[in-house]
């Protein structure tokens, strides 16, 4: 286990790992996403209430879903590179922060398009939302911060300890935010989302969830490659596999 | 993996500090490689090189400002990652900046400075003044001192701080004739009291002390 | 002899206040910048106080965030460029706590004479007496709570140029729970309900940053020295 760990955790032998996952991750994720579109929008009957608008959810809600879990993994992977100090998780921290932050972006854009015929606007401080956004201004700080650092290997760790901070601050915003919306409004009626929803509807949703993990997960490997190569362009394995490609 | 010889080797040297096979990344630059020496309880060992070797780097790697990208560093046998705190407590560290407070005096300084690491009395601070012949600035604010007399005061913080270990950068920047005799005095008199330096400076120090060793990096 | 914690503690105080004294501008800044910001929402909302009444507590929160944001910018700058905050990393001392007390020094002096002059800013929005204590109360455990995370961000940002647009941009996100219980404490207490949830919310939230915040902070000042 520790073996294989070490292991992957060296850059050439994540780097050859990584391109060979891609392409399985990358198709199952598409034919996944075909799948769970047609029914989605196709089989699922139209919403009681929100009638064919509830359909956005299959995009919001695996977005608004990973834009929180791709922090917590961006956060877990800064952690061990910080403790453990391994190049290669840092490396997959500075490759999650765009990924999260353009789900983030998908969240928001899909919740606002859905506010439009629910709502009569564009944007409302709901408590999705606006946790959403205090989610985007998080992963901006992160990459602000990291840019802002000429060297590596202490952009990783300044960054790293903001990620931490960060992630201990989520579930306080998430809070918070529930908290201050609930004085201002009673419960709202257009959840979107909702727990309690049909099966028909429900498991495209599942499936739609999982498409987008599993993109998420192709995207990271090409991401990670990237930050590899940016990382050892003067190392002499690279120089190797140039060749012999 | 650690063959008898280094482990006969490290069991000869607990006393001071050892540093064996350091590599040092600044960005793009490969700036230390493989750099290795030890260095025993009384001697003195002299960093030279040109602009831009890693000379400062190295001195900050030793004293555990910079994180080293692989090698060891060993204070008194054990590895300094996992005692930084009891090494510290035995090292005097004097950089390229002075490290004193424009708004302060001299004796204020001092006392904020040397106080974080042992009870110092007015008196010993003022002798040490007077050693350093800056007895008549103690009062003033180190705004308003020369940067020789800035530089004397650093080197009093160092002198009053009681550590065994003196890491050194340039240290006598801005000194004049009598102030560099004066400081190579005081490095002689730690050297003889079973203290250890390591020091970068551009004109040697102690050149006929016995102790004396220098390192080039290239 | 070696000298204790508590002992290296004072110092750090003591140096602190010292240094305060000598430049006491530093200290006032904040302040009179907490008081215009606060002129700035009646010329540009109304001069109508049951107008202002409605938006005083969130005026005041905004403000004093900003103005402890501002003072924290300069909070460890000048100790790294002297070489200070070098030879406290090397003292042997815990650099996080040797942080902390230079941060809680730095409210004493910041932060709390913001927190007594809120009161009349307050009132000067319309706000009634009565919410005097819980506006103060709420703002001194906000503005300490801030001022450590303010503090965490300050240590981040310290060796990167013109970092004071970094700073609000990694500080601000996070502090945003502290303004939202802060700023409905006093929304509430203006409307005569009960306070007592959002200000246990704000103290517990003090404690958690004074636990965890100075290792944050030191681990994040290690990395800024190399």
């Amino acid at each position: 286990m520790w073996l294989w760990f070490y292991k992957l955790a060296s850059p050439p032998y994540a780097y050859a790992i990584a391109a060979r996952w891609r392409p399985w991750l990358l198709w199952s994720a598409l034919i996944l996403m075909v799948i769970s579109a047609y029914g989605g929008l196709v089989l699922a009957p139209p919403d009681y209430q929100q009638k064919d608008a509830f359909r956005i959810m299959y995009v919001h809600v695996p977005s608004a879903t990973l834009s929180l879990s791709v922090y917590v993994i961006m956060a877990v992977a800064a952690g061990i590179g910080l403790i453990w100090r391994i190049k290669l998780a840092h490396a997959v921290a500075a490759a999650c922060a765009p990924i999260g932050a353009w789900f983030t972006v998908l969240a928001l854009a899909t919740g606002s398009i859905w506010g439009r015929p629910m709502w009569g606007t564009w944007w409302e401080w709901d408590p999705r939302l606006t946790s959403e956004l205090i989610q985007l201004f998080l992963y901006l700080g992160y990459m602000a911060l990291r840019s802002s650092f000429d060297d590596t290997q202490r952009a990783d760790r300044a960054g790293a300890i903001l990620a931490i901070v960060g992630v201990v601050n989520v579930p306080i915003v998430k809070y918070s935010v529930v908290w201050w919306n609930s004085l201002h409004q009673g419960p709202s009626i257009s959840k979107l989302g909702a727990p309690s929803i049909a099966s028909p509807m429900l498991w495209p949703l599942l499936l739609m969830m999982l498409a987008f993990m599993l993109y998420f997960a192709a995207v990271l490997c090409d991401r990670v490659r990237a930050e590899i190569l940016r990382r050892e362009r003067n190392a002499s394995w690279l120089a190797s596999v140039a060749a012999g490609t | 993996m650690v063959t008898l010889a280094e482990v006969s080797h490290s069991l000869s040297t607990t006393a001071g500090l050892e540093v064996r096979g350091l590599h040092l990344w600044r960005g793009e630059r490969h700036l230390l490689r493989a750099v290795s020496f030890a260095l025993q309880p009384g001697e003195l060992l002299q960093v030279v090189g040109p602009n831009g070797a890693g000379k400062t780097s190295l001195l900050r790697c030793v004293a555990g400002l910079i994180e080293a990208e692989s090698g060891e560093i060993q204070w008194q046998g054990a590895a300094l990652r996992t005692n930084r705190d009891a090494f510290h407590r035995q090292l005097a560290y004097l950089g390229h900046i002075n490290a004193l407070k424009a708004e302060l005096t001299a004796l204020e300084n001092l006392r904020y400075s040397v106080g974080m690491r042992r009870q110092v009395s007015l008196e010993q601070t003022q002798a040490t003044l007077a050693r350093l012949q800056i007895a008549h600035c103690a009062d003033l604010p180190a705004r308003s001192l020369s940067a020789g007399q800035k530089r004397r005061v650093a080197l009093a913080r160092v002198i009053l701080s009681g550590a065994s270990l003196w890491i050194l950068d340039e240290p006598i920047t801005n000194l004049d004739v009598d102030g560099i005799a004066c400081v190579e005095s005081c490095l002689a008199e730690h050297l003889q009291g079973g203290g250890s330096i390591l020091t970068a400076a551009h004109q040697p120090l102690l050149e006929h002390h016995p102790q004396s060793r220098s390192l080039r990096l290239h | 002899m070696e000298p204790g914690l508590l002992q290296i503690v004072m110092l750090v105080v003591a140096r602190e206040l010292r240094l305060a004294v000598r430049h006491w501008d530093q200290v006032v800044q904040p302040l009179i910048f907490f008081v215009v910001v606060t002129t700035l929402f009646p010329l540009a909302i109304s001069p109508s106080l049951s107008e202002l009444r409605n938006i005083a507590p969130g005026v005041v929160w905004v403000a004093a965030m900003l103005a402890s944001l501002l003072s924290l910018e300069s909070l460890f700058r000048p100790d790294v460029e002297d070489g200070t905050m070098e030879q406290w990393a090397l003292s042997g001392q815990p650099l996080a706590l040797l942080l902390l007390a230079k941060t809680v020094t730095h409210w004493l002096l910041t932060g709390l004479p913001l927190v007594m002059m809120a009161p009349w800013m307050g009132t000067a929005l319309g706000l009634p007496v009565s919410v005097w204590p819980v506006l103060a109360g709420s703002l001194a455990l906000g503005t300490a709570t801030l001022s450590i995370l303010g503090a965490i961000g300050a240590a981040l940002t310290v060796a990167v140029r013109r970092g004071s647009v970094l700073l609000a941009l990694l500080v601000l996100p996070l502090e945003m729970p502290v303004l939202i219980f802060g700023a409905r404490a006093v929304d509430l207490a203006t409307h005569g309900e009960a306070v007592a949830g959002p200000l246990n919310l704000l103290a517990a939230m003090l404690l958690l940053c004074l636990a965890l915040g100075p290792f944050a902070m030191s681990a994040a000042m290690r990395v800024s020295m190399e």
